[in-house]
């Protein structure tokens, strides 16, 4: 039992202890490295299997190491619970240390001032109580203790600075404060994309993760109790520089939140990036951009079908952009038949059509002239199958087994038209935009920015103050005269109290004795 | 916005004005630093206030006896170009803001180019209050090389910058850190050179051309801390506008980007070397080498980062 203790003693001092503290702050910033380095799977994950796939064992290895989600790791959480706990650890008693310190007296004037890194001496004509009044009176603003000595001397012990500690301590306070607030904030955050069409007829809804098209969760998050509101976009607008560099985004939306959902209230917003609409805990912004063609097919019997779907960009540049419409056949009951029946319109779509040897590219991102390039297939899309399947294109392997078949290959201008040959018409209408949002929520954010806020206030106070030391002795000679000395001494870091000491030395020592 | 093509030009010009003075100066410092005598032994004196005769820090270029070692007056020289070469530098920088009407710093060339001022101005405001004048070669040596990338590998036209830099925290954010950068490199280097002068000091044999004429060790050990903490802060809050920043342009306030992780890495760093310089056993070679490092871990950022690594920062 005894020796448990003594083992859990010199654990506890060991982990509180500077060296302690030191090593695990070099282990953490070694730890966050292989982040910055290696793809991480909470920012691409595609690019993550990539990247395992192609350093076979080796990427496999780093993938049970967890190098691939270094800041949700065991090892990177253990190393900033340790140094959490040694920072608790640490504070703990320098709390105490300095609540004392701030009652207890100045330290006793050292026998020999002349052994400080700062002093001087002069004989003046002042009896040692004129020298200590005069003293006090320069020192305002230290904390003084004057004392008397042996021979008839006096001495006087000056300390300041003493907001040093403080703001040192204040700011490592602040930091626990932010370590704890940013663990809040991963229980009860969530982050939610989804895509919307610029035309007004889309809508989404914050009221389940459903309603994303993808959507991360914080750890105690199950997706009911999500704050409940809507947003519209009404209209997209993007301003392009004549390289083609964007310069200004503008997306109009109309929104509702709490009470205005049972009235069907809505308010006008403009988001911008850099500004998102803010909702109480929930903000919304604009994080991508893209267009939506629109086609119309028009079948043999003459039913039709128009759909506007969104294409993603396949090139950040020019937007030039790939994507699979899919129309089911109108009137068929029959699956079987069905699944022999349905088309898809797929291909690329270019903003700002660049046709060469039929190869259609985009010059431009803005829609100054769009075009498509596409080719129809007929037979199974798979959108029947149950099987969950991208937007963005057609299941390779139905094209690979034969039940999807290409049935035209053709580029199309707005108004273009292909005739299949059963007659069923597919024409290309025109293009929307849409706009990708995201929708955050994150409760305790302002607590980090007020702890962070508190840590830097802290630290300018803790690294502008100097904690110092001076001491004053007045003692009478064999004249009658008085050998009036000082000292001083900075507590931290020498930097800088040289100049500081000189002035006021430079002040009690002047031959000035008019009192 | 259309950018005012004149004025560009006159930018880049006077940036590479700028560059080339550097250089002059830095032959000028080293012709100080090979043929001047070594360091002075009596700076211990300084700290010592003499009754009555209070020391009066002195400011300004001392008017001191006429018979100036020649040595000394090529580094006077040289003082006199790195001036120079930092008004012109200066003059690159206000001309590319105005001619693209935003502050100049919204891309690789252009933060390296502000970084790099600071650097300059830096050294210049340290040069009056330490003896090291005799060092400027080796801080303008990495200065130039920086200037000479900058210039060339990174080189951006002038234009105007895209919707996400369209923000005031462009001026806040980048140039916190424009400014922390330039400044840490100055203890980077000092720290490295401490590094040289502690390993001569123990044994002369090592480095027995360039120890003796470095500056004491003492004198380089506050100079790195005193710059250091100066730079700290700044840093601190460049991360911390960053942070508020992001929250606005990219729906989080923190999201572990490559750019934003190598920041951290370098703050912990130079937390690890405050602590350093308040443990025992970690004072001296110890912390001047986690200071090298911190310094090495922001040059690892700007440019790795920005030209090989996909980062939300990727802008240039
Ligand atoms: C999360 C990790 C930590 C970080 C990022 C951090 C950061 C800092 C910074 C930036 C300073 C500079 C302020 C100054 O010099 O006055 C500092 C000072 C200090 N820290 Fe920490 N700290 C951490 C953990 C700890 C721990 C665990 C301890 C105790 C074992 C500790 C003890 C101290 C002490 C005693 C000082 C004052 C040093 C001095 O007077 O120069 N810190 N810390």
């Amino acid at each position: 039992m005894r020796r448990a203790l003594a083992f859990s003693r010199n654990t506890w001092r060991g982990l509180t202890s500077m060296r302690t503290a030191l090593v695990l702050l070099f282990l953490l910033a070694l730890a966050a490295m292989p982040g910055a380095l290696l793809p991480q799977r909470s920012l691409n994950a595609g690019k993550t299997r990539e990247y395992i796939a192609e350093h076979g064992w080796w990427g496999t290895l780093l993938d049970r190491l967890q190098f691939f989600d270094v800041y949700g790791s065991v090892w990177f959480s253990a190393i900033y619970l340790l140094l959490f706990i040694s920072l608790v650890g640490c504070l703990v008693p320098r709390t105490t240390e300095y609540a004392k310190a701030l009652r207890a007296k100045p330290v006793l004037t050292p026998r020999n001032l002349a052994r400080l890194p700062h002093h001087a001496t002069v004989t003046a004509d002042a009896t040692p109580e004129q020298v200590m009044a005069d003293a006090r009176a320069q020192l305002r603003g230290w904390r003084l203790a004057e004392r008397d000595e042996a021979g008839g001397a006096r001495s006087l012990s000056a300390e300041r600075g003493y907001l040093r500690e403080a703001g040192n301590l204040v700011f490592h306070f602040a930091m626990l404060g932010l370590i704890v607030a940013l663990a809040l904030g991963k229980m009860f955050n969530y982050e939610g994309q989804v895509i919307v069409l610029a035309d007004g007829s889309g809508e989404h809804c914050n009221a389940a993760p459903a309603n994303y098209d993808s959507f991360r969760p914080g750890l105690t998050v199950d997706g009911t109790g999500l704050h409940p509101f809507c947003v519209r976009v009404d209209d997209f607008t993007v301003g392009y520089l004549p390289n083609g560099q964007v310069d200004q985004f503008l997306v109009k939306i109309r929104y509702q939140a709490g009470d205005d959902l049972a009235a069907g209230r809505w308010h006008p917003y403009d988001l911008r990036v850099n500004e998102p609409l803010r909702l109480a805990g929930d903000r919304v912004y604009l994080l991508g951009q893209g267009y939506a063609p629109t086609f119309t097919v028009t079948f043999p019997d003459g039913q039709r079908r128009t759909q506007t779907m969104q294409w993603r960009p396949v090139d950040t540049l020019t937007l030039l952009s790939e994507g699979a419409t899919k129309f089911d056949p109108p009137g068929v009951t029959d699956s079987g038949e069905r699944r022999t029946r349905q088309l898809a319109v797929t291909g690329l779509f270019a903003p700002t059509a660049l046709i060469h040897d039929k190869v259609l590219t985009s010059s431009f991102p803005d829609l100054t002239d769009p075009a498509v390039a596409v080719d129809v297939l007929r037979g199974d899309t798979g959108l029947d199958s149950g099987r969950s399947q991208s937007i963005f294109e057609v299941d390779r392997s139905l094209v690979d087994s034969g039940r999807l078949t290409r049935v035209a290959r053709q580029n199309l201008k707005p108004g273009g038209e292909i005739t299949l040959d059963d007659g069923t018409k597919v024409r290309f209408d025109g293009v929307e935009r849409w706009v990708n949002l995201q929708v955050s929520h994150d409760p305790t954010q302002l607590w980090v920015l007020v702890s962070a806020v508190v840590m830097i206030l802290g630290l300018g106070t803790s690294l502008v103050v100097k904690r110092r030391r001076l001491w004053v002795r007045a003692a009478p000679d064999d004249e009658g005269r008085t050998v009036v000395a000082v000292g001083g001494l900075a507590r931290t870091d020498q930097a800088g109290y040289g100049e500081e000491f000189s002035r006021i030395a430079a002040r009690l020592l002047s031959p000035r004795r008019d009192t | 916005m259309p950018v005012n093509e004149t004025l560009a030009s006159y930018s880049d010009w006077s940036f590479g004005a700028a560059a080339l003075v550097y250089v002059f100066a830095m032959i000028f410092y080293t012709v100080e630093q090979a043929f001047g005598r070594a360091a002075k032994k009596s700076e211990a004196a300084r700290e010592l206030v003499h009754a009555g005769a209070p020391a009066t820090p002195q400011i300004g270029l001392i008017t001191e006896v006429p018979t100036r070692s020649r040595p000394e007056r090529f580094g006077r020289m040289a003082v006199a170009l790195t001036v120079l070469g930092a008004v012109l530098h200066l003059a690159s920088l206000v001309l590319r803001g105005l001619a693209t009407e935003r502050a100049p710093w919204g891309n690789m060339y252009e933060y390296g180019a502000a970084a790099m001022l600071v650097a300059v101005v830096t050294w210049l405001v340290l040069m009056r209050k330490f003896d090291v004048r005799r060092l400027g070669a080796f801080v303008l040596t990495p200065i130039v090389i920086l200037m000479f990338l900058g210039g060339t590998v990174l080189y951006t036209e002038a234009a105007p910058v895209q919707p996400a830099l369209q923000s005031y925290w462009l001026v806040i954010h980048v140039s916190a850190a424009a400014a922390s950068s330039g400044l840490f490199l100055v203890p980077g280097v000092v720290s490295l050179l401490y590094l040289v002068k502690v390993k001569h000091d123990a044994d002369p044999a090592k480095f027995a051309r360039l120890g003796p004429r470095l500056s004491d060790a003492d004198t380089l050990d506050r100079l790195a801390y005193r710059t250091t903490i100066f730079a700290f802060p700044i840093y601190t809050f460049g991360i911390i506008c960053g942070a508020i920043w992001a929250e606005a342009a990219w729906g989080r306030f923190w999201g572990w980007d490559p750019k934003e992780t190598v920041a951290f890495v370098a703050w912990v760093v130079y937390a690890g070397y405050l602590h350093a310089r308040a443990t025992a056993g970690w004072r001296g070679s110890r912390a001047a080498l986690i200071n090298t490092i911190g310094f090495a871990m922001v040059v690892f950022n700007l440019f790795f980062i920005n030209l090989l690594v996909t980062s939300l920062h990727s802008y240039a």
